[in-house]
């Protein structure tokens, strides 16, 4: 009897039974794109998010000269010579007599090569650890500035690497407290039905029908300006969670009804399962998928709106270092023209953003289960 | 018909009170009343001379009544005489100013601005996606999936910054404003007219961009969908010419459904145009809303938003409308 058991069992995972998620981590494989916009977000995670104080080659209020031009990294020197361990050139000063400006140009004489698992700027990592060793960084005189310095003197590279925190986990933050609300409110809306259904779908309509960045723009106005980094951060969070939870309600409610007529929800009725069973046990699962997908596309809307938010001025402030902060330096065509470097933590947010929106489509794809490709 | 718009109107009631009460929400929003600064500023002006015409702007604005008592003769007086209430801001040269006379400068502006997108959208996506979708995979579709998901994915201003430094660089045009220094205050002219279109392209590209990449990816699903069917093989197997099938069947049934995408195409063009209004400095109601809030202007503010909100409202019932009269498979009984 035992050992009929076990053949039944042999024989049905040879049959290939397979979960849900699992067919969908099959589909998911199968889109490239979305697969490479996976690991650059597992990669950009891992430094940005839990390791940026050892990436970063300085702390992000580390002064050196303002408006230092960024560092190419070189193998080959002036002479033509290859150089096995990378290397930057120091900087020369010029004076332009005609603007009085300084100009920094590429000293081919100074040339300090790239030294990996140095000792660094002491800091202490998740606030805890003390710890001096960076990623990357070069000896003693030498300065590794690779996208050069801000209006302050600071690393424009360091300073992305540790905006990447803030600007990375706001999203998901934001988007955790939308899926409580969506599926909360749509849930209610779709399982009550009736005039609570059409009270709250209307209220969802009128949401939606006001402009996202105004009323962003309007709320986060209304945070005090003596509030401290912590609690600004969290007040933008919610505050965009507070708009985007819409789309997820709608999707939950309309899965919510369409689910309740369903055979197998009857017959869970039929025989008395209670009406938390029937949700946690037969409709939560069944809609869950589409749930992360539009999850997963909501996020890169946050990450959007954090940095327009910042780049105004009305959503995080200095001293926090965020990517929209960051990009608030370069506020108008004058700066651009001048310090072109300052646009490239905007390079880092498209990255972001594209990365999710491939992951996000993937998954849609995936969890389409009419779908045959 | 005609039964089917009044619904929509009456539908419309509720709809534009909610938002009122948003906006009005908005208004009250910052901590301290909204009178706080300008009352420290008067103080300091005036002394105690000014404690009179303090008292008088409070019990206009009913300040020493709950905030749902306020409400009320807020949008009683914007229905009834257009009064917004006062801009208390001196953001715009005269310290005390109605909102309304703001507004209505700037009104124009932002439509214009929201409709030019919105065409300009229209134009460019519609033959991009019709392409992508009869020449599926070729070098042309995945350049333009390519620019789509870039386009999505890149923030308003830093594509407004971007184009103002290409424009800059390439043509010695340096944009922002409506017109150009030489042009302000002028009287129209052709050379002004000019001036004032190329201020305009970039905003418009801009603001579009976004929406754009959306609606191709839309339409060129819906026609893929329309090319697999029997009717188009047909048409192919009587010898019409490859443009014609293209264009007179399947293109027409893909594009109606574009006209729905108004009701949020418009949010979308009104949270864009915020932006790059601030970053190319144009005078429309995205910026008024930015400067209002920065100097805690808050009755000036929440119109704002009232303004947008209503704009989209009215926006999305036209195209319905639109909608249910072309298409010949709504019914709207």
């Amino acid at each position: 009897m035992r050992q009929n058991n076990e053949v039944t069992e042999t024989s049905r995972s040879e049959t290939v039974s397979r979960t849900q998620w699992q067919l969908i981590w099959r589909q998911f494989t199968k889109h490239r794109l979305a697969l490479i916009g996976l690991v650059v977000l597992a990669v950009l995670y891992f430094i940005g998010v839990l390791f940026p104080e050892f990436f970063a080659p300085h702390s992000p209020n580390e002064r050196f000269e303002s408006y230092l031009p960024p560092q190419r990294i070189r193998f080959f020197d002036a002479d033509g010579n290859f150089h096995l361990r990378p290397f930057v050139y120091g900087w020369q000063e010029e004076l332009d007599m005609a603007t009085w400006r300084t100009i920094y140009t590429p000293d081919e004489t100074e040339i300090y090569p790239i030294q990996f698992f140095v000792q660094g700027t002491p800091y202490r990592l998740w606030g805890t650890f003390e710890s001096g060793l960076r990623f990357m960084g070069v000896e003693e005189g030498g300065r590794l500035c690779l996208w050069g310095t801000d209006n302050l003197g600071r690393d424009v590279f360091s300073r992305t690497i540790y905006a990447m925190r803030i600007s990375l986990t706001i999203g998901l933050v934001g988007v955790g407290i939308s899926l409580l609300l969506g599926l909360t409110i749509g849930g209610i809306s779709g399982l009550v039905g009736g005039a609570v259904d059409n009270a709250i779908q209307r209220f969802i309509e009128v949401i939606m029908s006001i402009p996202t960045i105004p009323l962003w723009m309007a709320l986060a106005a209304a945070v005090p300006r003596q509030w401290s980094a912590l609690q600004v951060y969290f007040a933008i969070t919610i505050i965009l969670s507070f708009v985007g939870w819409t789309g997820l309600a709608r999707v939950v409610r309309s899965k919510f009804i369409s689910l309740r007529e369903m055979d197998f929800v009857m017959a869970a009725q039929g025989y008395n399962a209670s009406q938390t069973t029937i949700i946690s046990q037969h409709l939560v699962p069944n809609f869950l998928s589409y749930v992360f997908v539009n999850l997963t596309l909501a996020i890169p809307d946050m990450i959007l709106a954090e940095t327009a938010l910042s780049f105004l001025g009305l959503g995080l402030r200095p001293p926090v270092v965020s990517l929209g902060v960051l990009l608030s330096r370069a506020q108008d065509l004058r700066t651009v023209s001048m310090h072109p470097w300052l646009l490239i933590p905007g390079a880092v947010v498209v990255i972001v953003v594209l990365a999710f929106n491939f992951v996000g489509d993937g998954l849609r794809d995936a969890a389409d289960p009419y779908q045959l490709s | 018909m005609a039964v089917y718009i009044l619904r929509r109107l009456v539908y419309l009631i509720p709809t534009v009170l909610l938002i009122s009460i948003i906006s009005f929400a908005v208004i009250n929003a910052p901590p301290g009343d909204i009178l706080s600064s300008q009352v420290q500023e008067l103080e300091q002006q005036y002394g105690p001379a000014a404690q009179r015409q303090i008292e008088a702007l409070r019990t206009r604005y009913g300040l020493d009544q709950p905030v749902y008592m306020r409400y009320f003769p807020w949008i009683v007086g914007i229905i009834t005489r257009l009064d917004f209430g006062m801009s208390f801001s001196g953001a715009y040269g005269i310290e005390f100013r109605p909102v309304v006379d703001i507004l209505a400068e700037r009104l124009g502006y932002t439509v214009l601005i929201s409709v030019l997108t919105l065409g300009f959208t229209w134009v460019a996506a519609i033959p991009i996606a019709v392409y992508s979708a009869a020449w599926q995979r070729s070098v042309f579709d995945y350049v333009f999936t390519f620019i789509a998901f870039v386009g999505r994915s890149m923030p308003n201003f830093l594509l407004a910054l971007l184009l103002m430094y290409f424009v800059y660089t390439n043509f010695g045009w340096s944009l922002g404003g409506m017109f150009s220094s030489e042009y302000v205050g002028q009287p129209w002219s052709w050379g002004r007219f000019v001036d004032f279109l190329r201020n305009l392209v970039v905003p418009v590209i801009v603001i579009g961009t976004a929406g754009m990449a959306t609606i191709v990816r839309v339409l060129r699903a819906t026609m893929l969908d329309e090319l697999g069917k029997d009717y188009v093989q047909t048409a192919r197997a009587k010898g019409v010419p490859e443009w014609k099938v293209l264009w007179t069947h399947p293109v027409k049934v893909a594009i109606l459904p574009i006209v729905s995408t108004i009701g949020w195409m418009l949010p979308m063009i009104f949270s864009g145009s915020v932006i790059t209004a601030i970053v190319l400095n144009l005078p429309t109601i995205g910026l008024t809303l930015y400067t209002a809030l920065r100097a805690q202007d808050m009755y000036l503010a929440g119109s704002c938003v009232l303004v947008f909100s209503v704009l989209t409202v009215i926006g999305t019932l036209i195209s319905d409308i639109i909608l249910a009269k072309i298409d010949p498979r709504i019914r709207y009984d």
